[in-house]
């Protein structure tokens, strides 16, 4: 079996795991933050309009968000996000496009992530923020969010490892990803558990020190009350 | 407290599994009456031009072909189920007499031959290119370097161009109707896969003059007819039937029919000799 | 914090111009990025009427996407069901006294929550296509609900664990006071209130079910999304036939997160819905396992978020 994985470049498919998560967690976290203060915003309009995006992007599948961002966006409106002309262009357009369609679909789940985590704050903070005279914005960045990022710690983690998992949906559009080269070798070799077991291994590894890092910063940094 | 609880949800459980039920039911014996013999025949289901079912009817040059082969056989076109064989799962429905026939673009193979027989060829194609009509640029393989191609994941069409000439680029979708957008836009230059198939999506009416077939097939694809191993009865029936149907002029007429509106015509080779069963 | 206007004062006149302001600019910005892609699409002949109006017609309907729609319940049913199953299984293994059975539990549990749902039916469906095992028309459905109900229960036994953990200890104590043993007073006892605290969260546990059954179409299972691709290779209308697919899936998933709340609104009203410590238990841990289930508004604001 390890001559099997050796003519294939399973680290590097890892490796694209990683930075599809990687760029896509951090493009999440800022449309996240985004959505999360208009649903809070003193203007109706925001609010409606980020309670649609969540509303909508949550409830359909990624699969459909992943085809819609190369197929509608790259292919049918034509927004490169590299230099169509590129010998590599066709790949590195995937690769980003997917980023943003991943950043995307979990941006709403981070809202809504930050929004229990704003919950936790009490309402005396907002009160005490507004009554020293705060505008929304300076009690928003002052006083409410760096207690709602604090105590949303633990959701925030697992939607991290929710995207961790999901990027493997990125082989739908043809990156070049873990679960894309695991469907390759078991369709060319053989379709044994040991070469699930490894690409399943590598997924442990890479969420379970996720998930306990999360963990002991939820509990580190949670604002005691 | 204890009944009532686990109670509620052992009661979802089987309103869960009543609605799965309901689903299942119905399926695949829809068969009409004739007395004649009865055919379970796979074809796939969404290759224009080929088979595809569209609607509630099947279409295509290989059901034309299928309908022929079973009338010889004495079974007419109300005895015959159509069953879907994607790519994947071909020998397996044969093996396992899932169905008794597959016309399928079906290429004849040694690495095929080990498991299940066939009869024919009954049609010659070839790996070639779709383009867009009025793309004059790309004339065959040789003109590819930088260009961009579209084709589905893990086909081996696809794989081969790549291979051979490294300066193309790929884009794999989940199925080709994905990529004729791409290529109507020019995200892509060419769609590549048996000329056959690409005829048939560029005969579909919604596309009707957009695409064009380069005609300048690269590889040679005999299509058999999948039959149980071994079962030379059957396949010399079938190979009377596949001469029967060149020789009376029905097989001219089948492609002019599905593949004609491309402009198509079937490249060196045709109309094939069946080979003799063994 | 549940209501959000103590964030901000009531805007006076001053406060009102400046939203109206941003309403239009708002607005203004939302319809020139319309217009582009409208006039896009219109370019690239994608808004060409015939390509969308075939959607409405009988055929489409009756031959592909009420099927496609039904074996999307379908795969959803069976795998909701059986993950329950699973889920109560390895929950109550979790609660074990025993030693090597939480510690096996935990492990499955474990390992089920981190490896991709897509990993799983990749290699499920190419064992079981390989070897035949449930015939060309299950191998996929079976690859399908197997990788939905691993993932899935192991993220209900993780429900059903901190459920149990969240309940007030005096129930448990109460029962082993009146000569319950430990298993007795997990089974009658802790049990059936934890699994009612978690019927919203469950419900929820759907909609991840019933979106995630669309990877199917990766394995060449035909539910809805599958459907979709088949409408737009017999039509020529991907684009108009996947917009349509997407639709469905949403108003559907938006109709079932509707009931998750209601359902949660209930619970809380009859008073054995989850109390405080318990809800954020609850919360906590689906939050972890899965995407879409308590988030809904109303667990949101009632619920006092994650634990600590």
């Amino acid at each position: 079996m390890l001559d099997i994985l050796d003519k294939y470049d399973v680290l590097g498919a890892f490796w694209m795991t990683i930075k599809l998560t990687v760029f896509s967690a951090i493009g999440a976290l800022v449309i996240g933050t985004i959505l999360a203060v208009m649903r809070v915003a003193p203007v109706a309009i925001l609010r409606r309009l980020g309670a649609f995006y969540v509303n909508t992007v949550r409830n359909t599948p990624l699969t459909l968000i992943l085809v819609f961002c190369s197929l509608g966006l790259l292919y049918i409106l034509q927004i490169n996000l590299t230099d169509p002309n590129s010998s590599t262009s066709i790949v590195d357009n995937n690769i980003r496009w997917a980023i943003v369609g991943l950043a995307a679909y979990h941006a709403a789940f981070v809202c809504e992530a930050l929004r229990s985590g704003v919950n936790t704050v009490p309402l005396g903070q907002a009160e005490a923020a507004r009554s020293i005279g705060l505008t929304f914005s300076q009690s928003l960045r002052e006083v409410i969010l760096p207690q709602a990022f604090r105590g949303s710690i633990a959701p925030l983690g697992s939607v991290l490892i929710a995207l961790t998992k999901n990027t493997t949906v990125a082989s739908i559009i043809g990156v070049a990803e873990a679960s894309g080269l695991m469907k390759e070798i078991i369709e060319n070799e053989t379709a044994s558990f040991g070469v699930f077991f490894i690409f399943a291994l590598g997924f442990v590894i890479l969420t379970l020190p996720v998930g306990i890092l999360f963990t002991s910063l939820s509990r580190r940094l949670a604002v005691k009350r | 407290m204890k009944s009532r609880g686990l109670g509620a949800v052992a009661a979802a459980a089987a309103l869960a599994l009543t609605l799965a039920a309901c689903g299942s039911s119905s399926s695949g014996d829809s068969a009409g009456s004739g007395g004649g013999t009865k055919l379970k025949i796979g074809i796939k289901f969404d290759q224009p031009g080929m088979g595809l079912k569209k609607g509630s009817e099947y279409t295509g040059m290989d059901v034309d072909v299928a309908k022929y082969i079973a009338k010889q056989l004495g079974a007419s076109e109300g005895d015959i189920t159509w069953v879907q064989a994607p790519s994947a799962q071909r020998e397996t429905l044969i093996q396992t007499g899932q169905v008794d026939m597959v016309v399928a673009t079906y290429s004849i193979t040694d690495a095929r031959k080990e498991k299940v027989s066939f009869a024919g060829p009954y049609f010659v194609a070839g790996q070639d290119l779709l383009i867009r009509a009025d793309d004059t640029s790309i004339t065959g393989p040789d003109s590819l370097d930088g260009k961009k191609l579209c084709s589905v994941k893990g086909s081996t069409s696809a794989q081969k161009v790549k291979d051979k000439y490294p300066g193309v680029q790929l884009q794999e979708f989940g199925t080709y109707s994905e990529c004729l957008p791409a290529l109507a836009t020019g995200g892509v230059d060419a769609l590549t896969t048996d000329d056959t198939i690409l005829a048939g999506y560029a005969a579909q009416p919604e596309f009707k003059g957009k695409f064009k077939v380069v005609g300048q097939p690269f590889s040679q694809e005999n299509y058999g007819v999948g039959i149980k191993k071994g079962d030379t009865a059957q396949c010399t029936k079938i190979t009377d039937a596949i001469k029967k149907m060149i020789s009376d002029g029905s097989w001219q007429k089948a492609i002019d029919n599905n593949l004609g509106p491309a402009g198509y015509k079937p490249g060196q080779g045709n109309p094939p000799t069946p080979a003799a069963c063994s | 914090m549940s209501a959000q206007n103590v964030l901000f004062d009531a805007p006076g006149p001053k406060a009102r111009r400046r939203h109206a302001v941003f309403t239009v600019i708002g607005f203004a910005l939302a319809a020139v990025t319309l217009g582009l892609v409208v006039w896009k699409l219109q370019a690239q002949g994608q808004l060409d009427p015939s390509m969308w109006t075939v959607l409405f017609t009988a055929d489409v309907w009756t031959q592909y996407l009420i099927p496609g729609l039904i074996n999307t319940i379908k795969a959803a049913a069976l795998s909701i069901v059986f993950a329950l199953a699973f889920g109560l299984l390895f929950g109550m293994g979790r609660l074990s006294h025993n030693g090597p059975i939480r510690w096996v539990s935990g492990i499955v549990v474990e390992f089920f929550r981190s490896v991709p749902v897509l990993l799983m039916m990749y290699f499920f469906f190419q064992v079981f296509a390989f070897n035949n095992y449930f015939g060309a028309d299950y191998n996929s459905l079976a690859a399908v609900v197997l990788a939905l109900t691993l993932y899935n229960g192991s993220v209900i036994a993780e429900l059903v664990r901190s459920g149990v953990h969240g309940l007030p200890s005096g129930q448990s104590e109460a029962g082993l006071s009146i000569g319950l043993t430990p298993g007795q007073t997990l089974r009658s006892i802790q049990l059936p209130q934890a699994l009612t605290a978690m019927l919203p969260a469950l419900v929820g546990q759907l909609v991840v079910i019933l979106k995630d059954s669309a990877l199917g179409t990766a394995i060449t299972y035909p539910e809805l999304l599958q459907a979709a691709k088949d409408v737009g290779t017999a039509y020529g209308n991907v684009i108009p036939a996947y917009v349509l697919a997407a639709l469905i899936f949403i108003l559907i998933n938006y109709g079932l997160t509707n009931v998750a709340g209601r359902v949660e609104r209930r619970l809380s009203r009859r008073g054995r819905g989850p109390r405080k410590g318990a809800a954020a238990a609850v919360v906590g841990t689906t939050v972890d396992g899965s995407l879409g289930g308590p988030l809904e508004d109303a667990a949101v604001g009632e619920a006092p978020g994650p634990p600590r």
